[in-house]
């Protein structure tokens, strides 16, 4: 476990960008700005047109913490306290249940919950509780 | 100029999950440690994200099309079934364990950091594989019919 300090300010900044991303992709391609959608429409596109704006996006994102050191001088802090076993288990796990869900936290728990989905509200509050229940089992029970 | 406009939207993402601390993994499992060493920011990440998504969606899906397309690709279903609510479940369980989601670890690639490309990869693994279940399922189902 690594103790991280409350960042209230930054992160409300942080996610008003990611709303305003997922607001300026509706209004330009009218597209849900998802990123599990985005990532596994590039295995299975439509035509190229379809994967050329997925490609773009992700390179956009993947250039986010670069933009960013450009203005602070660092990239954002990514501390990981897992081991590789559970990075691998955990990202197989995630990939199969966003595909059969359908979403993760930006498309249902952003997008979808902002169009007041009844699928992406009952979404968010599955995975958000099951979520806090695994962390809870992981640090509180196995004690690892 | 679609593929100039969908970079640069990435790119605004990307700053945000950068900025908002989604790409450390430490500081999302922290969120849901609401008995140990609890860190609420991940709260404000979703609710500054869901203000402007609310407020901005309002506006944009009153206009008749999209400004580059000719539709609104919008998922119009809104009844739960089992893939919905098992699927969700089990990303849940996935994303407590590794401490990513799609969203934090995509931007976080950029990074460099070798856990991430190792999370992703495996990420990409579970689409695939769950794409297989799912062309298996869909025979079945034709099969039977």
């Amino acid at each position: 476990m690594i103790e991280t300090v409350f960042t209230p300010f930054q992160s409300l900044f942080g996610g008003a960008l990611i709303g305003l991303a997922a607001v300026l992709l509706m209004a330009t391609v009218g597209r849900v700005m998802g990123a599990a959608g985005i990532l596994s429409g590039l295995l299975q596109p439509q035509d190229f047109q379809d994967w050329s704006w997925r490609a773009a996006a992700l390179v956009g994102m993947i250039s986010g913490p670069a933009a960013l050191m450009l203005v602070t001088g660092e990239f954002p802090a990514v501390q990981v306290p897992v081991s590789t076993t559970m990075l691998v288990i955990g990202g197989v796990i995630v990939g199969i249940g966003v595909k059969f869900g359908a979403g993760c936290t930006s498309g249902h728990g952003v997008c979808g919950m902002a169009r007041l989905s009844p699928r992406s509200i009952a979404a968010t509050t599955t995975f958000m509780l099951t979520t806090g229940l695994t962390v809870y089992v992981i640090r509180h029970i196995l004690g690892t | 100029m679609r593929l100039i406009t969908t970079y640069l939207i990435g790119l605004v993402f990307g700053v945000g999950i950068s900025i908002s601390g989604m790409a450390n993994p430490a500081k999302v499992l922290n969120f849901f440690d609401v008995a140990g060493i609890w860190d609420p920011s991940l709260g404000f990440v979703m609710g500054g994200a869901l203000i402007v998504t609310f407020i901005g969606y309002r506006y944009v899906l009153k206009r008749p099309t999209p400004m580059l397309s000719q539709t609104f690709h919008l998922p119009g279903r809104r009844d739960l079934d089992l893939p919905l609510i098992g699927g969700s479940a089990v990303f849940g369980i996935g994303w407590g364990i590794a401490g990513f989601c799609p969203g934090g670890a995509l931007p976080a690639l950029g990074t460099g950091s070798v856990d991430v490309w190792i999370f992703v990869a495996a990420l990409l693994a579970g689409i695939v594989i769950a794409n297989i279940i799912q062309a298996a399922m869909a025979r079945t189902t034709q099969a039977t019919a």
